[in-house]
């Protein structure tokens, strides 16, 4: 019904493994949060452009869809069947196609939030 | 045991470095992987409904970041955030906090040049090289067909 229970131990193993990784880049780089999602987004195509994302993604699911790799494996895939249907237009249209439900889901959400709740003084 | 103040000072900053990362990668590892396998149980129960494999994913990136934004906004987000570290950062969760919070920070600074142009503060760069990276990927995907 609701999946194997190998594929909820992959998805926690391969996303705790994604997320550990970066938690070392940032312990032990000067490298700031915004520039490892960055990064984590730019792989994510690279993993699209190889072949490796797919197969990554039916071996470990949201372990790798739901880190910010799987936003650049999505871009990825939506230009490459862009590509396949429309041609070299395709390049351009294909990616934020793809990626557009998380993308307005996150300003929409993010802008309503801004709209009725009050910043808090930061904590150091 | 006799230390002088420096060495004492040296080893003190030794041990502070050492020990958090151990503890940071603990709570990165567990709650990224609980955020993920979180992620896993909300597409089973989407392919329940009917619905495709590529809407499912799409619903389970905008559950989590709905989730997210509300969290951010009733400032729960940061304290998880505090702990997880890049727990919650590299998850779709991270991405959306990025969106929320500046936004919310700069409210005061008006609704467009405040909350419109600061929500792009992390999301533009994250889109810009994901697109940039997408049609670089596109062109030379486009050539390769052309030409094998």
């Amino acid at each position: 019904m609701l999946g194997a229970p190998l594929d909820y131990l992959f998805a926690f193993l391969v996303g705790g493994l994604v997320c550990l990784f970066a938690q070392l880049l940032i312990d032990l780089t000067k490298l700031t949060p915004a520039r490892i999602l960055v990064i984590y987004v730019v792989l994510g195509v690279a993993l699209g452009a190889v072949g490796l994302f797919e197969p990554l993604a039916d071996f470990a699911g949201c372990g790798i869809t739901v880190p910010l790799i799987g936003f650049g494996g999505n871009v990825a895939r939506g230009v490459r069947e862009a590509v396949s249907e429309t041609g070299l237009l395709g390049a351009l249209t294909g990616g934020l196609s793809a990626a557009s439900g998380g993308t307005a889901a996150a300003l929409c959400f993010g802008y309503l939030v801004a709209l009725f709740c009050n910043a808090r003084p930061k904590r150091p | 045991m006799h230390f002088d103040r420096r060495r004492y000072l040296d080893r003190v900053k030794e041990r502070e470095a050492r020990s958090p990362l151990l503890k940071n990668c603990f709570f990165a590892f567990t709650v990224g992987g609980g955020i993920c396998a979180l992620g896993q149980l909300l597409r089973a129960l989407y392919l329940l409904t009917g619905l495709s494999d590529a809407d499912a994913g799409t619903l389970v990136a905008v559950t989590l970041i709905f989730l997210s934004a509300v969290l951010t906004g009733i400032g729960v987000f940061d304290a998880i955030a505090r702990v997880a570290g890049a727990g919650t950062l590299v998850p779709v969760t991270g991405f959306a906090n990025a969106v929320v919070a500046p936004a919310l920070d700069n409210k005061s600074e008006g609704l467009v040049m405040g909350v419109g142009a600061k929500i792009f503060t992390v999301a533009g760069p994250v889109l810009l090289y994901a697109t940039l990276s997408g049609a670089l990927y596109g062109v030379v995907f486009y050539l390769v067909q052309l030409f094998l």
